[in-house]
């Protein structure tokens, strides 16, 4: 009796072993703090861009389908960079583009956009920068994906064709 | 592309003659009077093939041949042309292929100079042998194949990673692999001699030489990585406790315990049970550590691929490996009773033993630190890590006795033995606490606990240095590597008490100073190379007894693939390192500096070397 016993503790320990290792396979280990995902998207009211009536974050975000909130500003270079990204991005229709402008002057926005093309649905503006704050931004440019009134994904810093990528792939 | 083709088609034909190796091995074990020549002339073929699909990746990475997926995202044509041979084996495809050759080439080595041993040994040793190079064969050709074709093909590659450009680091995965894989000769071996029953003393001289090749070259790769990790990392650490340094410390661990029980069991042909789970557990881990590090599962700096499959593959084989050595354990082991009740206290073996358990405690302190997370993570989904301090606390205490240990076993017989020149003992021992209780009472901290510490690590010492004039060349090399260890367990202690840091925001001209040195940021130059351009800070460093130093810390902007790394200059002497590093600070002028003076960093190297030199010794002692 005794002589099968060890044998078999040693042999049930292993698979167990083996069983948590499996496990822990199948779970990817790309690390999205806690903080970031799944939060509830603030609620504010803001000013169209163009014809400055007042809006409010209910009336934007209505529906089921997938938002991308940009934040940017004319005097912003990365924002340049992105642009052509959020160019293409925008003949996707599974997803609406908002932009939020950053502390920006109007005619200097307008330019900006007339020479590189609007890919925002609707833009919002936002003078002081209180709304970026509500939304927890660190700078511009900055990009939040949204989902059913859920931020799904936080990217700092100016898209890339990773990050497009990556974008298409959630939305898919 | 015509390497690569040549290298895919001698990798199949390496499997192919790997599986009629194993039928005729099993053929010849069935009526073994003779060794059948075929075994030995298709180990070589085996060889032969691996040899030239080693060669074939590495022409293909020498000739930049970007329709070579591995070549493609590990290569550029900038890269200069030693970096381009090493990056064969940077990247998890090209080192399994180096894990193949090494594999192939020692069951070669094996079978040709193992001339003693019964010819039943030989086959059933070449038969498990062949079940993990088919393992590995199947791995590579399914999972990570080293020669998959791209097209269209690319105009340029991605380029190796910066960090991994380093002479030391070109080294290191070779070194370490030979000592990985030889592993896997002592855990066939240790199968084949468990089920035909036959370990023995004279076993053990025959193994003993394979362990102390592992061994060697398992202290020499750990040695690599941690210069390279010094110099390279720039955090001015040698040793972090990072999963993938944990993974290559634990087989050795184990080996360094194998070593000693082996020499207990061709002495006393005691021990068995030890010196056949050790064999198994040696190559077990090192399989772990490739399983750890290629899977992903670790978040480290060093993870490489992160590919589920992969991970998948090696766990099942793993375990497969576990389960058949557990098998063969438990189903043909038995214990001899009546061997291993004589066992006198005060003797050699007791005293080996004794460490042993001290081993293997540090071992699964390691093993737990490292897989704890994992554990922890899969069952709770809390993310955790596991940091020095867990390493310190619980190694630390136990490290007092093990090093009393150390100094006093050697000073034993086997079997039974009285205490000679006990006064001298004592004496030393006396000494040893007084040197270390006036050196430590400069520095305020933990007085008690460091002074026993090293206390019992200058013990160690002292007695190592006695036995040097009083045993002159007899145990010349297990006296060489003790002496190491005591040096190494100094050497870092040492470092860790008298080590300085200064970290400081510095712009051109400015200066730091304090009471032991002033530093002073003199200029900035650029600098441009073929494969990266740099910024090269000139700093002046005043030590307080007037001595003037002048280092340039150097930060590299990589252009394939665009990554910044620092680099840091280091100043060795003998007793001490002067080390600089800078950082830059995202859109300010300034330099985020950092300066440490590490003694003793040349010697803890230098006892590592004299570690190794100790085991090589030991392995060319009986040949001359």
């Amino acid at each position: 009796m005794k002589d099968r016993l060890i044998p078999s503790i040693i042999i049930i320990s292993f698979i167990i072993i083996f069983l948590i290792f499996y496990k822990g396979l199948q779970e990817t280990n790309i690390y999205t703090p806690k903080s970031e995902i799944k939060k509830d998207i603030p609620i504010f009211s803001s000013v169209k861009f163009d014809t400055k009536e007042n809006i409010n974050s209910s009336e934007i975000f209505n529906s089921n389908k997938f938002y991308l909130l940009n934040i940017w500003a004319s005097w912003c270079v990365p924002c340049r960079q992105e642009h052509s990204y959020l160019m293409r991005l925008s003949e996707n229709n599974k997803i609406t583009l908002i932009g939020l402008n950053y502390k920006d002057n109007f005619n200097n926005a307008q330019n900006f956009l007339t020479k590189l093309g609007n890919p925002y649905e609707t833009i919002l503006l936002d003078e002081d920068g209180t709304i970026s704050i509500e939304w927890g931004a660190y700078g511009v440019p900055e990009t939040f994906l949204i989902h059913k009134n859920k931020i799904v994904a936080k990217y700092i810093g100016p898209l890339n064709e990773k990050l497009i990528n990556e974008i298409n792939s959630i939305i898919k | 592309m015509i390497y690569s083709v040549v290298g895919y088609y001698a990798l199949i034909l390496g499997l192919i003659s790997g599986s009629i190796l194993t039928y005729f091995s099993v053929q010849n074990f069935r009526n073994s009077v003779i060794l059948d020549t075929k075994i030995l002339s298709l180990s070589f073929l085996q060889l032969f093939f691996v040899v030239i699909s080693f060669f074939g990746l590495v022409l293909s990475f020498v000739v930049s041949d970007f329709s070579n997926e591995t070549v493609f995202n590990n290569s550029h044509t900038t890269k200069p042309l030693f970096y381009k041979i090493t990056g064969t084996w940077g990247n998890h495809e090209g080192s399994l292929l180096l894990w193949l050759l090494v594999l192939t080439l020692f069951v070669f080595i094996f079978l040709l100079r193992t001339n003693n041993q019964s010819i039943k040994y030989k086959i059933l040793t070449t038969i498990f042998q062949q079940i993990i190079i088919i393992g590995f064969f199947i791995f590579l050709l399914k999972t990570s194949n080293p020669f998959n074709y791209l097209f269209p093909i690319p105009e340029e590659g991605l380029g190796l990673n910066p960090i991994l450009q380093d002479p030391a680091l070109a080294i290191h995965p070779p070194i370490l692999y030979l000592g990985y894989v030889g592993s896997s000769i002592i855990f066939s071996s240790a199968l084949a001699a468990t089920s035909l029953r036959m370990v023995s003393g004279s076993w053990a001289t025959h193994i003993k030489n394979w362990t102390l090749v592992s061994w060697i070259f398992l202290t020499l790769g750990i040695l690599l990585g941690s210069i390279w990790a010094y110099y390279e990392l720039g955090w001015g650490g040698f040793w972090f406790w990072d999963p993938v340094e944990n993974v290559s410390l634990m087989p050795w661990l184990a080996l360094t315990t194998l070593l000693h029980c082996i020499l207990v069991l061709e002495k006393r042909s005691i021990l068995t049970s030890w010196v056949i789970i050790l064999s198994i557990t040696t190559f077990t881990l090192s399989m772990c550590g490739t399983f750890l590090v290629r899977s992903g599962i670790l978040n480290s700096v060093h993870t490489f691929a992160n590919d589920p499959e992969r991970g998948l593959f090696i766990l099942i084989f793993l375990f497969v490996l576990i389960f058949i050595s557990l098998f063969i354990f438990f189903f043909f082991h038995k214990e001899d009773q009546k061997n291993s009740i004589n066992l006198f206290w005060l003797s050699k073996e007791s005293a080996i033993i004794l460490n042993n358990w001290f081993m293997m405690y540090f071992l699964s302190v390691v093993l737990i630190g490292t897989v704890y997370p994992i554990f922890l993570d899969v069952i709770s989904s809390e993310k955790i890590s596991v940091g020095p301090p867990f390493y310190h606390k619980l190694i630390i205490p136990f490290l007092i006795p093990f090093l009393i240990a150390m100094a006093i076993g050697p000073q034993m017989k086997w079997i039974k033995s009285n205490l000679e020149s006990k006064k001298i003992l004592i004496f030393l021992l006396f000494i040893s606490i007084l040197i270390s209780y006036l050196v430590v009472k400069n520095f305020d901290k933990n007085l008690l606990v460091n002074t026993i510490l090293i206390s019992s690590a200058f013990y160690l010492f002292f007695i190592t240095v006695r036995d040097f004039f009083t045993k002159k060349f007899k145990n010349i090399s297990q006296n060489i590597a003790h002496f190491g260890f005591s040096l190494l367990i100094l050497s870092i202690l040492f470092n860790n008490l008298l080590s300085s840091e200064v970290i400081a925001n510095l712009k051109i001209g400015e200066s730091y100073e304090n009471s032991k040195f002033k530093i002073i940021l003199e200029d900035v130059n650029q600098r441009s190379e073929k494969n990266y351009n740099s910024v090269v800070a000139n700093f002046k460093i005043i030590s307080s007894d007037g001595k003037i130093n002048k280092m340039s810390p150097e930060l590299r902007i990589y252009n394939q693939p665009n990554i910044v790394t620092s680099e840091a200059d280091i100043k060795t002497s003998l007793m001490k390192d002067k080390f600089i590093v800078i950082n830059l600070v995202q859109n300010q002028e300034y330099f985020n500096v950092r300066y440490q003076e590490k003694p003793f960093m040349l010697w803890i190297w230098v006892s590592v070397l004299l570690l190794s030199m100790g085991g090589i010794l030991s392995f060319f002692k009986k040949r001359i």
